[in-house]
């Protein structure tokens, strides 16, 4: 039974951690391929048009990728976490068969029209397709964060007699404390993704000197979603640290590596000693009560009171790593730092007068840069998953009556150990491969370019475009399609 | 008089409601996904070279995604509406859901990608094959067995025996079969309608769809006197199974003698992959899965309160209208038979 827990929440996290790669790279991608195809739709600019087909192709990868592995998040619950479908079925279930009434047709339907449609239907009703595949992915994100909302800060809920948790106002538990501020951090952190994603393809043709005009139009593309989300993302975050903070005490002392009752300590770098119950760090006193609370002096309970509190005594922080809530919390608001920093840079060079065409170190820089937005949101999801632990529904402090549940009886009892890891092996395999040939795909449609050719599918007035734009350029690094 | 036929005073109107919509989303993705996976599972016999492939590969390939999200949407709606019987089903199913998701998975990727990594298109041939073909099979498997009945333990929990193995038991392999060749026959009759008029894949597939038909009414035959014989479950809606087995029938025989017009022998086709689940609802009625050892999960031992129901019901019925007007919109957009301009896009 130990361990078959142990190799469902293993299984659990690695594939929530394999689709959460292609989701934030689905909607920020699909954000950047709207605004190129508006763009195209408005210019008319024929050389715009493979700049375009690049971008759906790049999308349309990524987001067969997400859709698979959604579709094994959606199957995980009832076959590894049967208890817990039983005990929030009738809440939990609900968001999920929305989104996939609500936005996931909408996005499906409207991406196979991308793909295949450019010939097909009429400027107009593409460019709507690619809008409508672009909020149908964000709208999806809201429905399944209504979802996993649910789960930290329930609320519209009881418990009836059979022990089962059932809904009885639709708007709170939709509309629970932490859905707001938690889905607008998600959607900024996912843009910031995409921004990130455009920067360094275009970074990749200014070393190469490929592309020209597409890579310094596509830099500022991302330079500015780039910047306005990272702005917008500084007030989410801060608001999705308060709903912590109010909500969830045990996530917030395990993630401020805070052990005694006091005022909360803002940790720049540390280490968690668990041994002996205490944090090592260089910190700023009271600084996280300050960003909570707007005073240095509010008390927050330490994990050796709430371990004792009725409410939350089923925490044992020795049974679990205080440190991998800390660091990753840590490391996340460090590569926000880092983020903020590529964005700042990006914006001065790429405004004043086109600089960055020369600026080859961060060119270099920015090809490698989607690293952080990734790991940044990795490390998130990952504070706020295992910092929500023992708990698989979390008792917050405004949450209902005994509508919570611990990770340890949300799981199956008929899935053997066996069955666990035969399927885990096969993910592993599966998805290790899947993720393999994404690459190859992904980078053989970068490296063939923002061009169009006739065996593309590419029109007339495009393909002539990319022939005359090669005479000029008298290079012959610009190839044609296969 | 109906009404007390159908509204038993153990149940609630929203219970029997939630029973049937499921059953027709279980319907649309037999339709819709029916023909992608049949004609996956073909792809290796009935598509002689690249172009053939590739016809086969662009008739599907704007669509596919909209159909799997049918099962999508049928998995979340019996999660919310009976997440007892979702619980029950999908944990006792471990292996052969998991290597149903495996299949799905692979094929989405495979067909995705096939056309743009020439490298492996090998790889990729093979594993859209298998990935259409396993769960062509075993959907059928596991409504055999949900049919069929399984022990339930007192906690809802599936007794199970040998995984996987306890699964292969004749009346579902029936079903699977059953559910194999109607795939087929759903692939071939669409692969008979997309493919470019009189040219030898649309041949080939348009003669293959009569074998499967008819071997999927000899196998229904089977699987119905399987049903006496071997399965001790008895249905509650005996007058609507009738119904339903009379249009299933007919439906599969007009598609059969439909010779000229390939839409209306697709169509036919799919009207009785169409009401095949509702037969299984109405042969097992109130029962979202029998039991063996008198201890179903029905709708109402099975259901999410009224309220969760209620609230569903309103949900579906904004989203219906609307995802039907997307799937006029994108059918409309990619109808008639594939054009060579077609293979590049």
């Amino acid at each position: 039974m130990e361990l078959a827990l142990d190799l469902a929440r293993i299984q659990f996290a690695a594939t929530a951690i394999f689709h959460f790669m292609f989701v934030p790279m689905s909607i920020g991608i699909g954000l950047i391929m709207a605004l190129t195809e508006t763009r195209y739709y408005r210019t008319k600019d024929p050389k715009l048009e493979g700049a375009a087909r690049m971008w759906v192709k790049i999308l349309a990868a990524v987001f067969t990728v997400g859709v698979v592995s959604g579709l094994a998040m959606e199957f995980a619950f009832g076959a590894n976490w049967a208890e817990y479908s039983r005990f929030v079925g009738s809440i939990f279930g609900a968001p999920l068969a929305a989104e996939a009434l609500l936005a996931f047709f909408m996005e499906s339907v409207f991406l196979g029209i991308l793909i295949f449609g450019r010939n097909k239907v009429s400027r107009k009703f593409y460019l709507v397709s690619a809008w409508l595949t672009f909020l149908g992915s964000a709208f999806s994100a809201l429905w399944i964060l209504i979802a996993n909302s649910w789960m930290q800060t329930p609320a519209g809920a009881y418990v009836d007699a059979n022990g089962v948790a059932r809904l009885n106002d639709l708007l709170a538990a939709a509309f629970n404390p932490s859905l707001g501020a938690r889905y607008f951090h998600t959607v900024l952190a996912v843009m910031v993704v995409g921004a990130f994603i455009a920067m360094a393809i275009s970074a990749y043709y200014m070393l190469k000197k490929k592309h020209p005009e597409f890579a310094i139009s596509t830099m500022k593309m991302g330079a500015v979603v780039g910047a306005i989300a990272t702005c917008f993302l500084l007030v989410s975050a801060h608001s999705s640290a308060v709903v912590v903070a109010e909500e969830q005490p045990t996530k917030f002392a395990l993630m401020n590596g805070m052990y005694e009752t006091g005022p909360a300590d803002l940790h720049l770098i540390g280490i968690v000693d668990e041994a002996n119950r205490d944090t090592l760090a260089l910190s700023i006193p009271g600084g996280a009560s300050f960003l909570a609370s707007g005073s240095f002096d509010t008390s927050y309970k330490g994990i050796n009171d709430l371990e004792k509190d009725p409410q939350f005594n089923a925490l044992n922080a020795d049974a679990l790593s205080v440190n991998l809530v800390f660091q990753s919390y840590h490391l996340m608001v460090a590569l926000f730092g880092l983020i903020a920093l590529i964005v700042i840079l990006a914006i001065i060079f790429s405004f004043r007068g086109g600089k960055i065409t020369e600026k080859k170190w961060l060119q270099r820089i920015l090809v490698f840069s989607p690293i952080a937005p990734m790991l940044a949101i990795q490390s998130g999801w990952m504070t706020a998953e295992y910092g929500r632990q023992p708990w698989t529904v979390y008792p917050s402090v405004t949450g209902p009556e005994n509508v919570h549940m611990l990770t340890e009886r949300a799981v199956s009892g008929v899935v053997t150990d066996w069955e666990i890891i035969i399927t885990l092996a096969l993910f592993t395999v599966i998805y290790l491969f899947i993720f393999l040939a994404m690459l190859r795909v992904v980078f053989g449609f970068i490296k063939q370019g923002p061009v169009v050719s006739a065996a593309d599918g590419g029109s007339a007035e495009a393909v002539a475009a990319v022939k005359a734009a090669q005479a000029d350029a008298g290079s012959s690094s610009v190839k044609e399609g296969e | 008089m109906m009404d007390l036929v159908l509204l038993p005073p153990d149940f609630t109107l929203l219970q029997i409601v939630w029973f049937w919509v499921i059953a027709l989303l279980i319907g649309g993705y037999f339709v819709l996904d029916g023909f992608d996976l049949g004609a996956g599972a073909l792809y290796p016999f009935i598509a002689k070279n690249e172009k053939e492939k590739a016809i086969l590969r662009r008739s599907i390939g704007p669509v596919w995604d909209g159909n799997e999200v049918w099962l999508i949407t049928a998995g979340g709606a019996l999660f919310a509406a009976f997440p007892f019987a979702y619980a029950t089903s999908f944990s006792g199913f471990y292996l052969a859901i998991m290597l149903v998701l495996f299949a799905l998975i692979v094929r989405a990727v495979a067909l995705e990608f096939r056309g743009r990594d020439k490298k492996f298109k090998k790889t990729w041939d093979i594993l859209f094959f298998l990935g259409s073909g396993l769960p062509a099979l075993l959907l059928g498997v596991a409504a055999g067995n949900i049919l069929q009945g399984v022990g339930i333990a007192a906690n809802g929990d599936y007794i199970r025996g040998i995984p996987v193995l306890d699964l292969l038991t004749p009346f579902p392999l029936l079903c699977g079969v059953l559910g194999l060749l109607l795939f087929l026959a759903q692939g071939s009759t669409w692969l008979a309608l997309k493919a470019p008029k009189g040219s030898a894949l649309q041949k080939r597939a348009s003669k293959l769809s009569t074998p499967f038909q008819a071997g999927a009414l000899l196998v229904f035959g089977l699987a119905t006197a399987a049903w006496f014989l071997l399965v001790d479950q008895a249905s509650s809606l005996v007058v609507v199974c009738i119904i339903i087995v009379v249009v299933f029938v007919l439906a599969l025989v007009a598609s059969i003698l439909q010779r000229k017009n390939d839409l209306v022998a697709f169509v036919a086709q799919s009207a009785s992959v169409l009401v095949l689940p509702f037969l299984w609802a109405a042969s097992q009625f109130p029962n979202l899965i029998n039991s063996t050892n008198g201890n179903p999960i029905t709708i109402a031992n099975g259901a999410s309160n009224e309220l969760t129901l209620f609230f569903m019901l309103l949900i579906a019925c904004v989203g219906v209208p609307i995802l039907l007007f997307y799937h006029f919109l994108i059918y409309r957009a990619f109808r008639g038979r594939i054009k060579d301009e077609d293979l590049t896009y």
